[in-house]
């Protein structure tokens, strides 16, 4: 090794353009990319509520999910509280982002749903037929696991009561055991379950349920506590801090 | 230069006779997490080729000019832009898969592999063989988690490539799936049965006793 290549100057020199160059690439590969990147998280989420609206078919192509999305897809905003439409609190509201900030949020009591602080308002999409009828309400929901949040969206019928779908998007639990919550044969386990009964939260998940008792889902086996995460996270979002109001009062209908 | 033999050598040496996992026991992490499904282990495996092949490609342009006091900085720098771009253009062509790999693509940046090929190899060989050390050594890597991938994912799901084999009980089917292997750590006994393999067929890779 020469004395030359060790000079003080040399070594900044080269410093400075080996990190001048990468920056610029990756500086590129970052803007250049970013608006493919946000379609496909807008489409994955697209996806997901279509078909926690039932109108997703397997292999349907992007452009296929955004039409059918804007055609009967509806966002909407929620007060919690009164259970009324009300408007977004800001440009491009994110309630889980809202959650974090006191002003627009609210303590979570008596629940083991596994967050401190539940949104104001919620953001939820409503479903329509082809006449423009709601069918659908979907609701998003999240609650602890056992390993961390999972993320997913509860689908009711128009009548507030029956639930169609019940779609996890996002979790963490044990690959075979409790991230069996995204198999859709257990997914359809919740297909024509009854939430409330006499005005109370009656839905349960629990082990050798009985398929024809409406108000029980079989718990998934091998996976305890992922499955009282799932009850919790149901009993919390459709009960009197959730949509509980909203779900009673059906503001979807007038 | 280099011929033909030696470019072989390089290539293909990796693969069986100086593989990074079961000679040389780097990058065992990713190895455990990402192999529960072939298909991210596919990804994960071309990810990382890619990324060493270029790191070996571009250290090795520069390593005249690169000063022997920050050389592990400079080499570090050019990694992690790497695997900046890696995941960034997953993100933007394989949505989902990327979502599955997750954290794991940016750990690429601490895999030994990669940094060892770039201090051990291309510090001091032409761009040409480096580039092909990176890809041998790509190569290497991508035959365990090939191979452990298949192993996991067919016995623990019943399935490869998300293509039922064996039908899973949950399913209707009559396979039970083992448990165990789902599990990131059972990777673990399936390398441990790689090495012990490559070492019968390979018995001069056996450490002498001490």
């Amino acid at each position: 090794m020469s004395a030359k290549k060790e000079s003080l100057g040399k070594t900044v020199g080269v410093v400075v353009a080996v990190c001048l160059v990468c920056s610029i690439i990756v500086s590129g590969a970052a803007v250049g990319l970013r608006d493919l990147q946000q379609t496909n998280a807008k489409l994955d989420k697209q996806t997901n509520i279509l078909t926690a609206a039932g109108l997703y078919e397997t292999g349907m192509s992007n452009d296929a999910v955004d039409a059918k999305f804007k055609e009967f897809v509806e966002l909407r905003y929620v007060d919690l509280d009164s259970g009324e439409f009300t408007e977004a609190p800001e440009a491009d509201y994110d309630m889980y982002k809202a959650a974090k900030q006191t002003e627009y949020s609210t303590k979570v009591t008596n629940s083991n749903v596994g967050f401190q602080r539940r949104p104001n308002v919620a953001t939820v999409y409503l479903v329509h037929s082809e006449d423009g009828d709601v069918t659908r309400v979907v609701l998003p929901v999240h609650g602890s696991g056992l390993w961390d949040l999972m993320y997913g969206f509860l689908a009711v019928d128009a009548d507030g009561q029956t639930v169609k779908e019940l779609i996890y998007y996002q979790q963490k639990e044990t690959p075979g055991l409790g991230g069996e919550v995204q198999n859709p044969a257990w997914q359809a386990k919740w297909d024509g379950k009854k939430l409330y009964k006499d005005g109370e939260v009656a839905i349960k998940v629990k082990k050798n349920a009985n398929p024809d008792n409406p108000y029980s889902v079989d718990a998934l086996s091998g996976a305890t506590l992922t499955s009282t995460g799932v009850q919790n996270t149901i009993q919390y979002w459709v009960g009197e801090q959730g949509f509980g109001p909203f779900l009673k009062k059906q503001a979807w209908r007038s | 230069m280099a011929d033909a033999k030696e470019m072989k050598k390089v290539l293909f040496g990796p693969i069986l006779d100086n593989n990074p996992i079961a000679l040389q026991v780097l990058g065992i992490c990713s190895a455990l997490a990402i192999t529960t499904k072939l298909e991210t282990a596919l990804v994960m495996s071309l990810a990382l080729t890619s990324v060493v092949a270029f790191s070996n490609l571009f250290i090795s342009l520069i390593r005249n000019q690169i000063p022997s006091s920050v050389r592990i900085i400079i080499q570090m720098t050019i990694i992690a832009s790497l695997v900046i771009v890696v995941d960034q253009i997953l993100k933007a062509y394989s949505y989902e898969i990327s979502k599955q790999l997750s954290v794991f693509v940016g750990l690429i940046i601490t895999n030994c592999i990669v940094m060892g090929r770039a201090e051990a190899y291309a510090m001091k060989s032409p761009p040409l063989m480096s580039f092909l050390d990176g890809i041998g050594n790509g190569l290497g890597y991508s035959f365990i988690l090939i191979c452990i991938g298949t192993v996991k994912e067919l016995f623990g799901f019943g399935t490869i490539l998300n293509f039922e084999i064996l039908p899973l009980v949950q399913n209707g089917g009559w396979y039970q799936g083992n448990g165990l292997l789902i599990l990131p750590f059972s990777s673990f006994f399936l390398i441990g049965a790689m090495v012990w393999l490559i070492r019968t067929f390979r018995p001069e890779q056996i450490e002498p006793k001490e």
